[in-house]
């Protein structure tokens, strides 16, 4: 596709990010996927044998198991994995200075306004390009309090002691076929230490973009709260419009130990030709917080579902998660809530919306292990309707092993009904602003959760959606 | 001077159905007029049809806004000419809270958007007149309302887009004395001599507190009987079925 083509599929797809930078790499490595490209990639970076190892051993789990067999498997069997590049190095070091970050790289957040939103009110970042951080600062005030915040391979260089003992140790390889993919590939991501009783009041926000096109991106994060801390982590994602369709698929691992606080928030706007196929999970000890709070915007094919393993007594999980599909996407997106301890609780609160001849679909599992006992879970699934050709399912499990449990669950399926529209329109709103106000609303409980300027960019977001999709 | 609301020969089905029989009626600036009539007469029809509701179907006449044909506008920029409707039921917008509702339709319909500040000062002021909690306006629209409260947030909207037209649609049903009083002050704080009200209601005791000029007895999707406020008296003591009569009368002269 030449530039202009592409900038003309960028204006027809509507999607604001749909530019790109031209691609200036150090390194790529060739297309596909054996045991040499594994064994390149860990080369390049340096990295510790056992690593090579863990990377290879994951490779090999990756190639035995089958691609699942739920889920949309027409798009999952869909997947080209020898049409894939693996591994991407845009510059040769990590920057840690924004003066020292190259122009193009610079241009390409300019336009997705990460030094604005860096200015007003970042705490660090560590800025995803491609398939390393190129970008990472920070803040004194986290140095002081002995908190760690660095992508993931800096996190290996510096700290291999905690890495080596924490990876996969939630998420093994053996997880599932693309939590392998990704510990066999791995590039980027971040890798955050909360020492014992630290508050970090800031949010620590990573950016994460696709640039080259075919490029994988494999991103590993690890979280690791220690005692009686507090954090949260934002991450927000858009990526350019390309043809050719793209993989994206994460692994992230939160480790809340006793008394602590994670929460987790995500607004991923992948363009809709990326598969996002991420796998997250937290363990929870002992009245441990973790909150997963989770946006799924865009992509073809998004598989996500975020997990808390309730594993001490009187640990929470919430899990607050929104899907929007549009014209030829499928957002399964859902949650699991694993309660293998007393006196634990969670929430699922899930809100969907398919439009365009879109698919969303929730899928949920709460499961009640028979050593909890005085468990409290609720369950809350809504899903907007806003034409005839999109649909919506629900695909809740529960298993509960355990007596003294109490189980709440609600779902909802609505549609934006003519009387609703007419009332709106009578006070002065056009179709599409009164769809647009409807669907924000349908949205309000999540985008009260996030801070102001990503519930304010959710709702632009929103809005470019609707451009377009009423009559 | 056009009148601020003409209809002429108004004619409207619903699904094939005929439910108004030729309507005609002339509001002036500064005039209450009063709509009754018994239930399934079509004096909701009339308003939601002046509104612009796409599923009433125009098969005659015309609706005129200060000599403007409003006839085939959809709704949005009827309400943007000044025509305002006072919904029987309000719809819930679950998620939408009070405050960015009216702030949006204030926008849509004027054409601006008021600073916030500006914005909140009007707010409290219309709200106070109303006698509502200032925790209202972060409430999601009608939901989880009571009766009362739905009717006094349609009033509330009336008097923060101060239309010249509104069109009050049994804004009184539902309400015990006290909201009743209320709303009634709303409504006479909104009219002036700029505006025009249209009062749809089934009862006379609004009447009491909201003075029309003028009456019109709406029967079989006809005005059958218009004259001034001493009429709403006459209809509270004889009743609707008096109208039979009158009702048949009118048709057999068209």
């Amino acid at each position: 596709m030449n530039p202009s083509t592409q900038a003309a599929a960028g204006i027809k797809t509507g999607y604001q990010y749909g530019f790109h930078d031209e691609e200036m790499l150090v390194f790529k490595s060739r297309k596909g996927l054996d045991e040499r490209v594994v064994e390149q990639i860990s080369h390049m970076k340096g990295e510790p044998s056992w690593m090579r190892d863990k990377r290879l051993e994951a490779y090999r789990i990756f190639k035995s198991k089958p691609m699942p067999a739920w889920g949309d498997t027409a798009f999952l069997n869909a997947i080209d994995f020898d049409d894939i590049y693996y591994y991407l190095k845009p510059t040769e070091k990590t920057e840690g200075r924004w003066e020292d970050v190259p122009e193009s790289i610079k241009n390409t957040f300019e336009k997705i306004g990460i030094p604005e939103a860096e200015r007003k009110f970042l705490a660090g970042v560590t800025a995803q390009y491609d398939s390393e951080a190129v970008y990472h600062r920070i803040n004194e005030d986290l140095k002081k309090q002995g908190v760690i915040f660095t992508d993931m391979d800096t996190g290996l260089k510096e700290y291999p002691d905690v890495v080596k003992r924490y990876f996969g140790t939630v998420i093994p390889s053996t997880d599932n076929k693309f939590a392998a993919l990704n510990t066999a590939v791995w590039s980027g991501g971040s890798f955050v230490y909360i020492p014992k009783g630290a508050q970090v009041a800031m949010p620590l926000q990573a950016y994460f973009r696709i640039n080259a096109q075919k490029a994988g991106q494999f991103e590993r994060t690890l979280i690791i709260a220690e005692e009686g801390s507090k954090v949260h982590y934002i991450e927000g994602c858009t990526a350019p419009t390309y043809a050719a369709d793209s993989l994206h698929s994460a692994v992230v691992e939160l480790i809340a130990m006793p008394g602590s606080h994670i929460r987790y928030t995500t607004i991923q706007n992948w363009s809709n030709n990326v598969y996002n196929l991420v796998t997250k999970r937290a363990i929870a000890r002992e009245d441990a917080i973790v909150e997963w709070v989770d946006g799924n915007l865009g992509s073809k094919l998004t598989m996500k579902y975020p997990a808390v393993y309730l594993v001490g007594k009187g640990a929470r999980g919430d899990i607050l998660s929104c899907a929007l599909a549009g014209e030829g996407q499928h957002q399964d997106a859902g949650a699991k809530l694993i309660f293998a301890a007393p006196h634990t609780s969670g929430t699922i609160i899930s809100k969907s919306i398919s439009k365009d001849g879109g698919r969303a679909s929730y899928r949920g599992l709460v499961k009640v292990h028979s050593q909890a006992h005085d468990v409290k879970v609720n369950v809350r699934c809504d899903a907007l309707l806003l034409d005839e050709k999109s649909r919506s399912d629900t695909y809740p499990t529960m298993e509960i092993d355990s007596k003294r449990v109490r189980v709440e669950h609600e779902a909802s399926v609505s549609k934006i009904g003519e009387e609703q529209l007419f009332y709106l329109m009578s006070r002065g709103l056009k179709e599409q602003e009164a769809v647009t106000m409807i669907v924000n609303g349908f949205f309000d409980q999540f985008a009260r959760e996030l801070p102001l300027e990503y519930s304010v960019e959710l709702n632009r977001l929103i809005q470019l959606e609707m451009e377009g999709s009423v009559g | 001077m056009p009148a601020l609301l003409e209809i002429d020969n108004l004619q409207v089905a619903v699904k094939g159905r005929p439910i108004l029989k030729g309507v005609s009626l002339k509001i002036q600036k500064g005039e209450i007029h009063a709509l009754m009539g018994p239930n399934g007469s079509g004096k909701s029809t009339l308003s939601y049809a002046v509104m612009g509701h796409p599923r009433y179907e125009l098969m005659d006449g015309k609706i005129l806004i200060e000599g403007k044909d409003v006839t085939g506008l959809p709704p949005f920029e009827r309400a943007r000419l000044g025509i305002f409707l006072g919904f029987q039921y309000p719809m819930a917008l679950p998620g939408v809270s009070v405050a960015n509702f009216i702030r949006t339709a204030m926008k849509s319909v004027k054409g601006a958007e008021a600073g916030i500040r500006d914005f909140r000062k009007t707010l409290r002021e219309k709200m106070s007149l109303l006698d509502m909690d200032e925790k209202f306006a972060t409430r999601y629209v009608n939901d989880g309302f009571s009766g009362g409260e739905k009717k006094r947030l349609e009033i509330l909207q009336m008097a923060c887009l101060n239309p010249r037209l509104a069109i009050l649609d049994e804004t009184d049903s539902g309400l015990d004395i006290d909201a009743l009083r209320v709303v009634a002050s709303g409504i006479m704080k909104t009219a002036g001599p700029e505006n025009g009200i249209l009062l749809v209601t089934h009862y006379q005791r609004i009447l009491d507190y909201v003075k029309p000029h003028f009456v019109h007895v709406f029967k079989d999707g006809r005005i059958v009987e218009s004259g001034g406020p001493e009429m709403a008296l006459e209809l509270e003591k004889k009743g609707y079925a008096w109208l039979e009569g009158k009702a048949l009368a009118s048709e057999l002269a068209s």
